[in-house]
Formats: structure tokens, sequence, C-alpha cells
């Protein structure tokens, strides 16, 4: 049974990638009609809203450039990823090969970003990373059709250890989740933390997804640093910011971390949270006109408040509208298009931003403080803050 | 170590053990006594933190929540098993792993669509909030302690239920011998939905309880089956006893893995697992 359906969805699928024009030679369609866009992102499990938030704030910025490309229409494609790194590969090649996209928008999840840079390496599509951190992307395995305009995970904290030394804090604890990311992010704190003269004088972990804290929170008591930098985001951080505070330790010893431990999370971690201090390429409360304009035009459109996955779609669309623009719509001039994405400046609701030779962007990092259950701005932590770009090749 | 520091981490230890003990025992009841793999497991503590959360909210009072849900959760189980579970007791355990597998996709999916995917957080009620000093710079929470004591004292009920009442025996007579049983004119249809329903609201127990200590997220549910069927295994399947031994060594490994040798720490429990099944192939308490 199971091999005669396959068989059938196999042949049927052969079928469809005929009628769609997979088979048809690539000139024929190369200038004319429309632009291909696919999106692969996660829209169910974990990740879905992020995914929804990124989708959003990327038509957004379509739309507001007239909603097309270079003067040519936008045909739309969506895969959902699931967040599955088994599946990154495959779904990537469902836009690329059988949906023909001439740009791949995503995605949110490291690991699934890995099989899409595989395939965006091997196949040449313009790919545009709206979220995921994993340095190799724009390091190592940098490529010049991958552009990211998130950030990458040592960004925040290659700012954040410098703002603890300023603000006193000599003898850090650094905890986190023992994984790709968490260790990518320990990477920049120990940097910057140990250039500005503090020292780490234990680094603890758990294994990713792992929540039970309390063992790690009574050795922190024991080891009474000066304060504790962490990394963990989603429903992890609300646990280990509420286990911090019901453990004693929250106004006796400063907690802070990278960003993403204060986003979405504040209203289920509670008081709790109230004076932890992060860095991060943007705030719901950063007060521009530039932001206020972009959170009113986002939540008349979407009947939702933006987030920081929000501003990073829109940037991508912003920055493909520019790329597509500089051509006039002809994106199979590649090195032009990606000459001008290269020479962009991104004028955000973060704050202008630029593209690193690495293509990863170069931008201010905020000190941000939880007050009434929000992420207030305190200043810069750094301005203009670029990603190391070890063993990228490009420019 | 310092001792002071020693005797606070055994605390979290066997703190850490008691609720693993809680998920695990319902999950290890339905397998000793029905025979049924259940991977949903995870699931029905999920539903218990959410409808702690929900039922919260909505009556002002964990403890409300807690009566309220527990008796959702008895009737949710027996409506699950007169509709699917019933209808698997005699299969093979590859289907039982299907339908359950699969539950999991269905759980997720309406708690998404019930509850949405935002990370929620239960409040710990007001009488239950202070914190115990015990260093200059930890306390401990008065709410951890008071789970371990509903750990504790449901794992008495749940010793007296089986080892000294009438209906005890009966579902141990079932799990023994279900024809004998069955001829001896016990109605043994009855005695299963009991205990799978008791299975059920054990795990959505733990979630409620345990919600005010956790955070409500997406996929919760999952990343506790897996300690639950260590704990299990290492227990011996259907072992109520060998699960409650289990979980306070599983609690232990953890804890002082961590610690002392957080390189490996994320691999630890595994390896006793593998410790004690190369020793006691069956689990520590054979059933």
């Amino acid at each position: 049974m199971t091999s005669r359906r396959l068989v059938l969805t196999r042949s049927a699928a052969v079928i469809g990638a005929a009628s769609t024009g997979l088979l048809l030679p690539e000139i024929v369609r190369a200038q004319s009609g429309k632009v291909r866009v696919g999106f692969m992102l996660p829209y169910t499990g974990t990740f879905a809203q992020l995914g929804v938030a990124i989708e959003n704030g990327f038509r957004l910025a379509i739309n507001q450039q007239g909603g097309k490309l270079g003067g040519r229409e936008i045909e739309w494609f969506k895969v959902d990823d699931e967040s599955e790194p088994s599946k990154g590969v495959e779904n990537a090649n469902r836009l690329v090969q059988r949906d023909k996209v001439d740009v791949l928008v995503g995605t949110v999840h490291s690991g699934v970003q890995m099989g899409i840079q595989r395939v965006a390496r091997e196949s040449g599509v313009l790919s545009i990373i709206p979220n995921a951190g994993v340095h190799a992307a724009t390091r190592g395995l940098c490529a010049p059709n991958v552009f990211r305009t998130s950030f990458t995970n040592s960004q925040p904290t290659l700012a954040l250890g410098e703002a603890m030394v300023k603000r006193g804090h000599k003898k850090a604890v650094w905890i986190t989740w023992k994984y790709a990311a968490g260790d990518e992010a320990f990477e920049g704190f120990k940097e910057s933390y140990t250039k500005a003269g503090g020292t780490i004088v234990k680094e603890l972990g758990l294994p990713f997804p792992n929540v039970e804290f309390q063992a790690l929170l009574t050795e922190i008591a024991a080891i009474k640093p000066d304060a504790v930098a962490c990394f963990f985001a989603g429903g992890g951080a609300a646990k280990f910011i509420r286990d911090y505070a019901a453990a004693g330790l929250k106004g006796k010893i400063p907690l802070y971390g990278s960003g993403f431990l204060t986003e979405g999370i504040l209203e289920a971690a509670g008081p709790a949270a109230e004076g932890i201090v992060t860095a991060m390429h943007y705030s719901d409360s950063l007060d521009t006109p530039r932001n206020k304009a972009f959170r009113l035009d986002y939540a008349k459109a979407f009947k939702a408040q933006p987030d920081v996955y929000a501003v990073q779609g829109y940037d991508s669309g912003l920055l493909l509208v520019q790329g597509a623009n500089a051509v006039k719509g002809d994106l199979a001039n590649k090195s032009a298009l990606y000459k001008a994405m290269e020479g962009a400046t991104i004028d955000s609701p973060r704050g202008k931003w630029t593209m690193s030779k690495a293509h990863n962007p170069v931008q201010d990092m905020y000190l941000r403080v939880v007050e009434k259950g929000e992420n207030k701005v305190l200043g810069l932590a750094a301005k203009a803050l670029a990603d190391s770009g070890a063993g990228c090749k490009l420019g | 170590m310092e001792f002071a520091n020693f005797l606070i981490q055994l605390l979290n230890s066997a703190q850490y053990g008691l609720l693993l003990f809680m998920l695990a025992a319902g999950l290890t009841l339905i397998f000793g006594i029905m025979g049924v793999v259940n991977l949903a497991h995870g699931s029905f503590y999920m539903l218990g933190a959410y409808l702690a959360w929900w039922l919260a909210a909505r009556t002002g009072s964990l403890v409300l929540a807690i009566i309220l849900g527990s008796g959702l959760s008895v009737v949710f189980g027996l409506v699950l098993e007169r509709l699917l579970f019933r209808h698997f007791y005699g299969r093979d355990h590859l289907d039982q792993v299907l339908l359950t597998f699969g539950l999991i996709y269905i759980f997720e999916e309406l708690r998404a669509i019930l509850w949405g995917d935002d990370v929620h957080s239960v409040a710990v009620p007001e009488a239950l909030s202070a914190s115990i000093p015990l260093t200059d710079t930890l306390s401990y929470p008065v709410y951890r302690l008071f789970v371990s004591a509903v750990c504790v004292a449901l794992a008495i009920a749940l010793y007296v239920l089986i080892a000294r009442t009438r209906l005890g025996m009966r579902i141990r007579a079932g799990a023994f011998n279900r024809e004998m049983t069955e001829a001896l004119g016990i109605n043994i249809k009855r005695i299963y939905a009991l205990v799978f329903a008791l299975g059920v609201a054990l795990a959505s127990v733990a979630g409620m309880v345990a919600a005010p200590i956790s955070s409500l997220y997406p996929n919760m549910g999952s990343q506790v089956l897996i300690m639950c069927f260590v704990v299990v295994v290492i227990g011996g399947i259907g072992s109520v006893r060998g699960a409650l031994i289990a979980a306070m060594l599983v609690g232990l490994v953890d804890t002082f893995g961590k610690v002392l040798l957080p390189s490996v720490a994320g691999m630890l429990v595994y390896m006793l697992m593998a410790a004690v099944l190369l020793w006691k192939p069956e689990g520590l308490f054979k059933t």
C-alpha cells in the first residue's frame, strides 16, 4: 500500500513540476513576468508566531514601496519549515527547484538555516536571513548570494560584556543552554567581558532545552559573583527569570543577558523580570520617529504589535527593494544586484545600519532594562557593532 | 563543595526527583497494568499545566483550579479510554505507539488553537509565595517544598490504594491474569477505565502543581516525556515503587551532574539508565 502511494505521489510531483515550468528552459522566464519570492519560515510549532511576524514585516516593507520590486509584480510562495532541521534541505529545495523562486526569505531556527545555506550555496539563489543567528552563515560558509538582516548569535553579547564592566561588575558567572546558539553567545560575551577587564569566574550550563535550573542557582548563590550573564530564550527564559527571583538571587546579584532573554516573555515572567539589563539591536520602546511610524503602520496593517522579528522581516523587505530597484527588477543581473545590496543603508526602525563584508548587519546595540513590563532603552551599548566574519573570504 | 551547599543540593535533587515520580507514576501504571505504551503522557502534563493557568485566571484561585482541573482530567481520561485506548489494549505495541504519537500532534494543535503559542505563567498562591532564607544569598521558595509535599502525599495515597484496598487488589489481579479475574466476576473493563483515568489525572495534576514553578510553553509535554520514560525503564516497567526509587536516583544524578560534571551533564542520566539495564535488564523492580 505504502509503496504504491509513494509511487503515485512521486509521479504526480513530476507531472506537477513539468506543468509549473520546472522543465522549461531558464531563459524563457528570466525577464518576463513576476518576481518569485519564497518564504521559508516556521508557521507551526514553537516559533510559529515569529514566522508570521517576519512575513508581516516583509510584506509591509514591500507594500510601502508600491508593492513591486523594481517595477515588477511579485508572486509569493510559502513553505512551513516547522523549525525541523532534518527537513531543512528538502524544504529549501521545494522553493528553489519546484517553485523556482528568485529570492528565498528564511528562517528562524539556526539548524534549519544550515540546510538553506547549503541549498543557497549550491543553487546560487538569493537568500535573505531574517533571524537565525548561526555564525557559519556569515563566517566560514558565507556566500555572495546570502545576506543576513538580523544579527549573529555573538553580536548582542559582544556589546553586553563591556557594558557590565562599565556598570562596575568585574566578576561574573555565565550560564546558558549548552548548544550552538548558547556557545556562540558565550564567545561574544567572553571576548568583550575579558577585554574590558572582567573575569568570568565560572561557566555554567545545562543541556538544551532542560529547564531544571535549581541546582545551578544554588551554585551561583554559593559563588556570589558581582553579576550573572546568561543566554536563554522563549519559555525557558521565563522560567529562568522566575526561578532566579524565587531563589532569592534577584536584588542581590544583578542579572544580565542577551536581549532575547526578555523578548516576548515579559508578561509571563511578571515582576521577577524587573531590573534585568540586556543588550540587543532593537527595543519595542525605542523612542525615535522612525520606530514610532513603523509601529503605527504595522499595528494598522495587522492589528497586532510588532516585535524584533517583525523589524527583521521589515528590514529584509527594505533590503530586497533597494537591490531590485537598483537593477530595475532584473534580478538575473546578479553582480549588480549584490553590489547594490552590499552598499545599501537600511533605514530601519532599529536605526540605520549597513552590510558588513560578510553580509551581516553593522548595527547599534542598545542597553535595555526591564521596567514595568517593558524593555526600556538605557542608551547605546555599542555603536556600529560588526561581527568578526572570521573565515569569510568575501569582499 | 561546602557541607551546607551539599545539603541544599541534596534538597534540590529530592525535590526534582519527587516531581519526576509524580510524572512517571501515571505512565508506569498504564504501562504495567494495561500494557499500553502511552507516548501522549507528556501531553497530559501539558494539558494539566494549561488547565491550571486557564482555570486559575477564571476562578482567581489556584487551589480551586487544581480541584476543578483534576475532575476534568479524570473525565477526559475516561472519554479517551472509551473512545480510543480501550480498543488498543490487546494490540501490538507498535499500533499503540502510532496512536499515541499521533495524539501528541493532535493535543499540540488543539493547545495552539485553544490557548495560542504564547508563553504563560501561573502565579504562586499568596499563602505559599514566601521564601525561606538559607544562606545570605540563597532562599528556598516555600512553593517548591509544597510541591514536594504534594508528591509525597500522592505517593503514599497510591501505595495505600494499590497495596491495601479491595480495588487495588482487583487492579493487581487484573494485571496478573486478566481472564482469571474476569472469570471471578470482576468487571475488568471498568477497572481498566479507572486506572487509565487515574494515570491521566496523575500526569495532569503534576502539570497543575508544577505550573507555578514551570512556565507554560508549546511542546512542554515532549520535554518531560523522555525523562518519564527513563524513570519508568530504570524503575522497572509497571512498578510504582521502582518509579519512586528511579525518580530519586535520576534527580540525584541530574542535580549533582550539572554541578560537578557540567560538560557531560546531559548524558549522565542516560548513562545511569544504561548501567542499570546492564546490571538488571528489566529495571530495578520487576513486576
